[in-house]
C-alpha cells in the first residue's frame, strides 16, 4: 500500500502572500488571516479582506478544531498521482473560526457529515499539509 | 408591461451532433460551421452579424477571442466579447445579446460555442486559489466539487441515492428521441445508473455528463428583423444571473445556489412560474445540479425534488417536460457549448419545430445555465411569438 508521503503529486503553488499559512502547516501550526478591521476571519489568505476590503488583515493560530460540512470518497481521482491511495476522503471543513476549506479527511471508516475533526498535519507528497482527523470520541 | 428584452429576438439556432472523439479539429473550424447553420437558419447573411460573442478557448487562443473568431468567419462586429461564465456562458450569452440591441450597440449578434475532443486536450497551467488550495488534497476536477454538494443535499434532506437517479435515468429516457444525442439508442435505468462505478462518491458514473464534441450557436437579433425571419421568432421575457463563489470550499450554501435568485427575477421580469412553463431546461452537469435547481425553482421544497420527479411527467407529454434534448446527461457535454444545448432546444420547442418530441402548445421555457461549483448562473425565460 502506497503511503501518502511517496504519492507523485502537486504541491501548493505557494506565494509570499500565503507562505505563512504553508510554514505553519509544516510546523505543526494551523494559520489563518483576522481582518483588523472588520473582525472576521479569512480563508484562503488574501490581499484585502473580502468582507469590508480593509488590508489589515494580520495572522493567527487556528485552534484546529473543525467540523466535516461535507465529504466525498473519491474513486476515480481528477489527477493520476492520487490513484494508488484510492478512494480516499476529500471534505469541506469548517473550521471553529467559522472560515471553510478543502482538505484530506485521515479516517479509517465512514465519517458523516457534522463529525467533529481536528488539525492534522501529515506527510502527503513529501509535504507536511494540514490535512483532518476526526477527533476521537473516547 | 415592456422591457429592454423586447427589443431582441431569437431567430437562428444551430447545433452539430454529439461526437465522442474528434481527430485533428481546432476550435474555430468547429465555431465556424455551427454559426453557419445558426445563420442559415435565421436567414441571416454574415454581412449582416455585427455582434459576437464567443466563449474562452483555453490551449488555443488564450487572448484576444473575439477578433480571432471574427477574422476567422470574415465579420467585422461593432460589439465583441468573451463571456466567461462556464456551463452558464450559453444562457449568458443571450441576454447580453439582447442587452447590446437595446443599447443600440448592433443589430445582430451570433453567440457560439463548441470543442473539439482531440486525443490530446490541452490543459491550461492554474496558478490561482482552487490550484494552491484545493488540488494538493487530492481535489482536481468538478467531480469532486459536486461529490460534496450532493453528499451535504444527502444529509440535510435525507435524501436517497435512487433519488438522484431517477434525474439520469430521466435524461436518458428523453435523449431516445434526440438522434443527435450521444446516448441515442442507449437508455439507462436507475438500477443501471445505481449500478454504475462510483466516481466521486455518492457520484455513480452515470450521473456525471459524458464529455463530448460539439458545437452550439444561437442569433439574436432585433424585433425589427425578427419579423421577417424564415422562422417564427422566441422572445426573451426576463433573464437573471449570480456569480458567488469559485471554489466549492468559499460556497455560501452547499444546498441552495446562485440560481434561485437568478430564476427569481428572470421569472418576476415574465410575470410567471416555474410550474407554468411549458419546458424547463435545466443545466444539468451532474443529478445534483438538477436537484438543487428544482427545489431552487420553487417547484419542489427543500428535500423534495425526488418526491416532486416521482409524481411528475418529464417527457414531451408529461406534466413538467425536462430537458427534451436528453439534458447534457444524454445529450453528452459539449464543453462551454453543453449549456447552449438547453438555449436551442427551448427554441425548436417554442417554434414547435422539435421533431419526434414536441411538447403540444409550448409557449414558454425556463433555461439555466450553471459554471464551476454551482456558483455561476443565470435563468432565462423564453416565450413563443405570440
Ligand atoms: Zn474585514
Amino acid at each position: 500500500m502506497t503511503a501518502l508521503s511517496d504519492l507523485k503529486i502537486p504541491g501548493p503553488t505557494v506565494i509570499a502572500l500565503t507562505k505563512p499559512f504553508w510554514d505553519g502547516a509544516a510546523a505543526g501550526r494551523l494559520m489563518i488571516q483576522r481582518c483588523g478591521a472588520c473582525g472576521q476571519a479569512v480563508f484562503y489568505p488574501r490581499a484585502i479582506c473580502p468582507h469590508c476590503w480593509s488590508d489589515r488583515l494580520g495572522w493567527e493560530q487556528a485552534s484546529g478544531e473543525a467540523r466535516l460540512k461535507s465529504f466525498s470518497d473519491i474513486h476515480k481521482p481528477g489527477h493520476p498521482g492520487w490513484a494508488p491511495v484510492a478512494p480516499y476522503v476529500v471534505g469541506l471543513v469548517e473550521l471553529a473560526e467559522g472560515v471553510t476549506m478543502l482538505s484530506l479527511i485521515l479516517a479509517d471508516g465512514p465519517v458523516p457529515v457534522g463529525t467533529p475533526l481536528r488539525f492534522a498535519p501529515t506527510d502527503i507528497g513529501g509535504r507536511v499539509l494540514p490535512a483532518f482527523r476526526p477527533v476521537d470520541p473516547g | 408591461m415592456t422591457s429592454a428584452w423586447d427589443s431582441a429576438a431569437i431567430v437562428g439556432i444551430g447545433e452539430l451532433p454529439a461526437e465522442r472523439h474528434t481527430e485533428n479539429v481546432t476550435t474555430l473550424e468547429v465555431l465556424a460551421r455551427v454559426a453557419r447553420l445558426a445563420a442559415q437558419d435565421a436567414g441571416v447573411e454574415p454581412g449582416e452579424i455585427d455582434g459576437l460573442l464567443v466563449g474562452p478557448q483555453v490551449g488555443e487562443t488564450p487572448q484576444h477571442v473575439p477578433a480571432t473568431v471574427a477574422e476567422y468567419l470574415g465579420l467585422k462586429p461593432v460589439m465583441a466579447n468573451v463571456v466567461d461564465l462556464g456551463g452558464a456562458s450559453g444562457a449568458g450569452m443571450i441576454w447580453r445579446a439582447a442587452a447590446a440591441i437595446a443599447a443600440g450597440m448592433c443589430e445582430t449578434v451570433l453567440c457560439v460555442l463548441g470543442n473539439h475532443r482531440n486525443p490530446e486536450a490541452p490543459r491550461s497551467p492554474n496558478r490561482n486559489p482552487i490550484r494552491e488550495f484545493d488540488v494538493p488534497f487530492g481535489a482536481s476536477g468538478a467531480n469532486t466539487s459536486y461529490a460534496l454538494l450532493m453528499q451535504a443535499h444527502m444529509a440535510a434532506y435525507g435524501c436517497r441515492p435512487e433519488d438522484y437517479a431517477l434525474i439520469a435515468a430521466a435524461a436518458r429516457t428523453n435523449a431516445q428521441a434526440n438522434p443527435d444525442a450521444i446516448f441515442y439508442g442507449k437508455p439507462a435505468t436507475v438500477e443501471d445508473v445505481l449500478a454504475s462505478p462510483l466516481v466521486a462518491a455518492p457520484l455513480h458514473l452515470l450521473e456525471c455528463v459524458m464529455p463530448v464534441a460539439g458545437g452550439d450557436a444561437v442569433i439574436v437579433t432585433t424585433r425589427a428583423k425578427a419579423e421577417r425571419a424564415p422562422h417564427k421568432p422566441v422572445r426573451l421575457l426576463g433573464a437573471g444571473e449570480k456569480i458567488t463563489h469559485r471554489a466549492v470550499s468559499q460556497a455560501p450554501s452547499l444546498t441552495s445556489g446562485p440560481l434561485k435568485p437568478a430564476m427569481e427575477k428572470a421569472l418576476a421580469e415574465a410575470g410567471r412560474t416555474a410550474g407554468e412553463m411549458s419546458l424547463l431546461s435545466l443545466y444539468d452537469c451532474y443529478t445534483i445540479m438538477v436537484a438543487t435547481t428544482i427545489e431552487d425553482a420553487g417547484l419542489a421544497p427543500p428535500g423534495g425534488f425526488g418526491a416532486f420527479l416521482r409524481r411528475t411527467g418529464l417527457g414531451p407529454d408529461g406534466d413538467h417536460p425536462l430537458n427534451t434534448h436528453g439534458g447534457q446527461l444524454g445529450f453528452g457535454q459539449p464543453d462551454l457549448a453543453g449549456g447552449m444545448t438547453h438555449v436551442v432546444e427551448a427554441v425548436r420547442q417554442l417554434r414547435g419545430s422539435a421533431e419526434g418530441r414536441q411538447i403540444k402548445g409550448a409557449t414558454s421555457a425556463l433555461v439555466t445555465g450553471n459554471g464551476a461549483t454551482m456558483s455561476e448562473a443565470n435563468a432565462l425565460v423564453l416565450g413563443a411569438e405570440a
